[in-house]
């Protein structure tokens, strides 16, 4: 378990998104070596620049990668109106300086230039463009740009969450950016809804509906919206999971007995059984390279991790030591993955190397399940509790930032994060 | 026969810290429900209040427990399974659904496998006791719809059961 060492003070960002809902963000902590950056709001629309220094600002700052540097007065908007100096008399170690506009047609244009204020170069400019009325796109993508440059790593900012909103006995499935804003709410229901998994293109989501009076799985379109009903046997369907190349998908049916993993395909065809336990075998998520299947089972007395071959033949024990384990997820490079650990009535995230077979608890513990790895494997997205209720959380793959997210009132369950668009 | 109801009350008394919740536990056997007789001269078969709705009977009871993580169905609630089974052996167009449901400390995934094998236990012994296939159906709500909600054992007490749901 880590604790916060550099206690930086919580970092309270309240927002009004689009739609309406209020939105309040919570960061915790800071990474070991923050990088100092200053955010010079671009020339141009000054409105329009406003906006997208603060995605960015939140952006990078929820990373708990950066540092950001007020300007502080000092307003470049080309290389050669900056003055080394002044950047380095501030404490930042890079700038971003540029221009945004709204074209006649309503198009939003930037072009931005990244300097290191250390080694006084210039580190490139970009251009980004987006249609009318998506300004916070434009700012996750300039965040992505920088994040990428100064850290060597994919940024995520431009990636999108989902997860299941239940509010009294009213339950709906939401996809969001990874920011919580711009939720879309892609199925109400009187009955719950459980287990949204994305398939790898972003183009659809499985999960599991009430609405037929059991556990049923679903695959859903994100653009038509058009959905088909995959899995209805007897009993209970339930945890899609989706093959790497979107060809399979994995389900949990109960239908022979007991709950037991089979493959079939995203339209319901060609259904297969995998294990022959007669435990219950659950939560199986596909390797990177689909080979492998990770899933929860109690065959061994408790709730424990396994791996087996998707080719079929005999599970290999993965967890061990005190405790139940549920709810496995590779990390996108299969090297380690991520999971609910309970131990002593709490529950924890972990992570567990394959290599070392090394387990790591990355929060504290409470009632923390359900995690996802960003697929840049740096954070992980949780469900957590906090002010009373069900809220999503994150926290980066070394333990060191946590992120509480308040979205809208009712409980946030079941999140998972999605691929990169 | 009054053996046996001092019988079923003992144990349900010594069950209750096990797996009983504080409240909604059925009254003990009413032995013989009096079937109430109607009032219409000379008829030949007295019209008895159907058992399923009377409050006196052991058919009252809906609802069965269980202690953490198991999903077998505990002495106590034996006598009530086997009622229902019987009861269903006598009315043939009776259908139920039973319902298993679990306390939060488990995945949601986990806990809906667990909800179902409660429910597929009840069923099982439904069928012993003489119920058709045909008029059982076992779902799992899992911790989904939980009877209470807070982070404590009076709460996941109430949530560990199979609920005995007639259709009506």
């Amino acid at each position: 378990m880590r604790f916060l060492r550099h206690g930086l003070a919580a970092v309270l960002l309240a927002y009004s998104s689009l739609a309406a809902a209020v939105l309040e963000i919570e960061i915790v902590g800071a990474g070991e070596n923050q990088i100092p950056i200053a955010l010079v709001p671009f020339g141009g629309d000054e409105k329009l620049a406003a906006e997208i220094n603060g995605i960015v600002a939140a952006d990078l700052q929820r990373s708990g990668l950066f540092r950001l540097v007020d300007p502080a007065g000092k307003s470049p908007h080309e290389p050669g109106e900056v003055n080394y100096a002044d950047w380095q008399v501030r404490g930042a170690d890079a700038l971003s300086i540029g221009q945004a506009g709204v074209l006649a047609d309503g198009r939003i244009e930037v072009q931005f230039r990244l300097l290191d204020a250390v080694k006084q170069i210039d580190l490139g400019g970009h251009a980004v463009s987006a249609a009318k009325g998506q300004v916070r796109a434009v700012g996750h993508r300039i965040a992505d740009l920088i994040y990428e440059k100064l850290t060597g790593d994919r940024g995520v900012f431009s990636t999108r969450i989902v997860y299941v909103n239940r509010l009294d006995s009213r339950y709906k499935l939401i996809v969001a950016d990874s920011d919580g804003y711009n939720e879309q709410v892609l199925l109400s229901l009187n009955e719950p809804i459980m287990s949204p998994a994305w398939s790898p293109d972003g183009s659809h989501l499985a999960y599991v509906s009430f609405e037929n009076g059991h556990a049923a799985v679903y695959v859903q379109s994100l653009y038509t919206r058009q959905r088909k009903l995959i899995a209805n046997f007897e009993g209970s369907n339930s945890a899609p999971a989706w093959s790497p190349d979107g060809a399979l998908m994995a389900v949990v049916l109960t239908r022979d007995g007991s709950s037991q993993i089979y493959l079939v395909r995203p339209d319901g065809s060609n259904l297969r059984r995998m294990t022959f336990s007669g435990a219950i075998d659950t939560e199986p998520h596909f390797s990177p390279d689909g080979q492998h299947l990770l899933f929860a089972s109690d065959r061994g007395g408790s709730v424990q991790i396994y791996r087996m071959a998707v080719s079929g033949g005999p599970a290999e024990r993965m967890t061990f030591g005190g405790g139940n384990n549920y709810s496995p997820r590779y990390r996108h490079d299969g090297k380690v993955f991520v999971f609910t650990h309970r131990e002593n009535g709490r529950f924890y995230i972990a992570t567990q190397d394959f290599q070392t077979g090394q387990m790591e608890l990355l929060t504290a513990g409470g009632w923390e399940k359900k995690p996802s790895y960003a697929p840049n494997g740096k954070l992980i997205l949780y469900a957590s509790e906090g002010r009373g209720r069900g809220i999503l959380a994150t926290v980066s793959s070394d333990g060191r930032v946590k992120q509480n997210m308040f979205t809208q009132s009712g409980d946030a369950r079941e999140p998972v994060w999605g691929p990169l668009p | 026969m009054k053996k046996l109801v001092i019988s079923v009350v003992l144990v349900n008394f010594l069950a209750a810290c096990a797996s009983h919740p504080p409240a909604e536990t059925s009254a003990p056997a009413a032995e013989n429900a009096a079937p109430v007789a109607a009032t219409a001269p000379a008829a030949s078969a007295a019209v008895a209040v159907d058992p399923l709705n009377d409050p006196a009977s052991i058919l009252a009871g809906r609802s069965v427990y269980y202690p953490f993580d198991v999903s077998t169905v505990q002495e106590a609630d034996k006598p009530l399974v086997q009622a229902h089974g019987k009861y269903l052996a006598e009315h043939a167009d009776r259908k139920v659904r039973l319902e298993g449901n679990c306390d939060e400390r488990g995945s949601n995934e986990y806990n809906l496998a667990l909800g179902q094998r409660r429910a597929d236990g009840v069923k099982k012994m439904l069928e012993l006791s003489g119920a058709k296939a045909a008029q059982l159906e076992s779902v799992s709500y899992g911790e989904e719809k939980p009877r209470a909600s807070a982070h404590e054992e009076a709460a996941w007490s109430q949530n560990r059961r199979t609920d005995l749901n007639y259709s009506k």
